[in-house]
């Protein structure tokens, strides 16, 4: 069959099966919108959490980014895994106890005050709006890519489908929807990575196939490492990172993860305290299943493509190799007019162009797979985008109607009259992240790295010394959470947009880079909130006890 | 024993099986993968140097083990301290 027709079939069948669910699972109450009603088993809330967590990004970009950092592309993977444990440890039973709807109702309540809880508003908008954008866009990519439509009407068709099972559902029927995600996703990531496994190393599983020989009894990363050398690049297993900076930027990754408010909100969904410790357990497990996959088709593919073009003559190029130079992911410029492709680290000789994406995109074509396995491909990329913006745009619905607008400024509005503001801001905000997608700022990429930052300076401080210290007052979270964000603006600010004075690599304090920043300035937070809380009063009785509380499972 | 000691011996311990599982977490990522990547790599299991595996697999497969271990732990002190309902 036709490869166009095959993907709208694909791609049309599980856009049904998520309208299908949304339909089945509407919200009654703004308990259902929240929190899908508080009762979801927490091996389905693993996977929803999975599906949640992992977006566009995870699925398009990730292999394809450690595929040309090698050891470098390491920091996404320990970092947006080891989170999970702090979540699991830190974060999720506590909240869970807490039993309220959003993050910022816990940090309102905790810190008896509704200027903390505006900017903790004001931090979770940020960071689901930086997000949702991109997500948006990796909607439109993916439509315009596979299925020749434009993206802009590519990001229309996303947008009404979100709009429909995330307005009609809210939480409950984006849970569900996110369970047969991840499913779509994760069987379209391992397809490909399996055949092409088994085509370079003759073994099964990716995972073991990384560390095996290929059919010439070499080591696949000696091999690789050899061909690395040979081109001018870095070697692949060591890298090119200062020690310091791989060790900021995980940190930071892992601790903006943890304190990243769709994902937290997830383990408000589930039963019971145990429930929410089990379900960061399977989230991770599910996770863990694509992230170390990841790096072993990073390691087929950067290979392949090595051995598939190095000092070969351009006119012998496969198939696929002119079909995603029309996409403008492969570029060949011939400089010295030999005719053969000279592919290597220097840029006044290098003749190639490649984009990360194109690690798993194009997969199933240098691996020969058949028309199905392409079209799946589309659905999985489509669905951990959906995913990932139906969790964001939750959130942002939540902040506004049930932070701002219960707590803050009309305490008595009505449960109906809350669940209809709530499905008004969601339609809102999906028309707002679609405008950010069509016309995207240039900057979409440098604000991943303000997003984390932000997370991990504001949200994570307050919410454990929230649980794990009876001391920590108002006064102390608020310049706290205050202090970290606006440290962490200044240096995005000065080092990605050049305000400031601006700033090369040789001025970045201590050398961390702007990713890594978010480390230093949770540090920060954690010692202004601590020496501002002992000399400040102490919190209430009626505070020290809601703590106590919240410490008992 | 009281309700209020058992709750306090209870966060007590919980707090020190968090500090030993954060050990962990700490040394499989940032000891085993970044500060003593270098030296791991010297060590070679199949095809992979030590430390570079760290960083890409077994710090994700120990993480998973960790969050397992807690939810195990916890389970157990949550029944012998007959506070969940």
């Amino acid at each position: 069959m036709e490869l166009q027709y095959l993907i709208w079939i694909v791609v049309g069948l599980s856009f049904s099966l998520y309208i299908g669910i949304a339909i089945w699972s509407r919200a009654a109450s703004t308990k259902d919108f929240y929190v899908a009603g508080g009762g979801v088993n927490p091996i389905a809330n693993g996977m929803a959490t999975a599906a949640d967590w992992m977006s566009a990004a995870s699925f398009i970009s990730m292999a394809g980014i450690i595929s040309f950092g090698g050891y470098d592309g390491s920091v996404f993977l320990m970092g947006w895994t080891g989170g999970f444990v702090l979540l699991a440890l830190l974060i999720a039973p506590y909240l869970r106890k807490f039993g309220k709807y959003t993050v910022p109702d816990f940090i309102g309540d905790r810190y008896y005050s509704n200027s903390a809880r505006t900017v903790a508003v004001f931090c979770a908008l940020i960071v689901s709006f930086t997000y949702i954008a991109g997500q948006m866009l990796g909607v439109g990519l993916v439509f315009s890519r596979y299925l020749e439509v434009d993206i802009v009407n590519g990001i229309l068709i996303g947008m009404g489908i979100v709009l429909f099972y995330a307005v009609l559902g809210g939480m409950k029927g984006i849970t569900y929807t996110q369970v047969a995600q991840y499913c779509v996703m994760i069987f379209a990531f391992m397809v490909p990575a399996v055949f092409i496994s088994l085509l370079v190393t003759g073994n099964v599983i990716p995972q073991f196939g990384f560390g095996s020989t290929t059919t010439d009894g070499v080591y696949l990363l000696d091999k690789l490492d050899g061909l690395h050398k040979d081109l001018g690049f870095n070697l692949y297993t060591t890298g090119s990172k200062s020690i310091i900076d791989m060790f900021c930027i995980t940190m930071a990754l892992m601790i903006g993860t943890a304190g990243l408010p769709h994902v937290i909100v997830r383990f408000f969904t589930v039963k019971k305290v145990s429930d929410a410790r089990k379900s960061a357990g399977w989230a991770l497990l599910f996770i863990a299943i694509l992230y170390t996959t990841a790096p072993a088709i990073a390691v087929f593919s950067r290979t392949n493509l090595i051995e598939t073009v190095s000092e070969k003559p351009y006119k012998n190029m496969p198939e696929w190799f002119s079909k995603w130079e029309t996409t403008g992911l492969l570029k060949f410029n011939d400089k010295n007019d030999d005719g053969l492709i000279q592919y290597s680290s220097e840029q006044i000789t290098n003749e190639l162009y490649v984009s990360p994406d194109i690690m798993v995109l194009a997969n199933p074509e240098i691996a020969q797979l058949p028309n199905w396995v392409i079209a799946l491909l589309a659905a999985g990329a489509l669905a951990a985008a959906l995913s990932t913006a139906a969790g964001l745009l939750l959130v942002i619905s939540s902040s506004i109607s049930h932070d701002l607008l219960k707590k803050i400024f009309m305490p008595k509005i009505s449960e109906k009259g809350e669940l209809i503001a709530a499905r008004v801001s969601a339609t809102l905000a999906v028309c707002l992240a679609g405008w950010f997608a069509i016309n995207p700022p240039g900057f979409v990429a440098e604000t991943v790295a303000l997003a984390f930052g932000l997370a991990a300076s504001s949200f994570f401080p307050a919410i454990c010394l929230g649980i794990f210290s009876k001391r920590v007052n108002k006064e102390g979270a608020m310049s706290g959470m205050l202090c970290g964000i606006s440290l962490m603006l200044i240096y995005i600010l000065k080092f990605k947009f050049g305000f400031f004075g601006g700033g090369t690599s040789d001025d970045w304090w201590f050398g961390v880079s702007p990713e890594g920043f978010g480390t230093l300035s949770m540090i920060v937070n954690l010692i202004v909130t601590i020496t501002i809380s002992s000399f400040t009063k102490k919190p209430s009785e009626k505070i020290q006890k809601l703590v106590v509380e919240i410490r008992k499972p | 024993m009281g309700q209020k000691d058992s709750v306090q011996k209870y966060w007590h311990l919980n707090i020190k099986i968090i500090s030993i599982l954060l050990f962990f977490w700490f040394a499989v990522s940032f000891g085993c993968g970044i500060l003593f990547a270098e030296q791991l790599n010297g060590i070679k299991i199949g095809g992979f140097k030590l430390g570079f595996w760290f960083a890409q697999q077994g710090s994700i497969f120990s993480f998973v083990i960790i969050i397992f271990t807690y939810i195990y732990i916890m389970n157990r002190l949550d029944k012998k301290y007959k506070i969940n309902k």
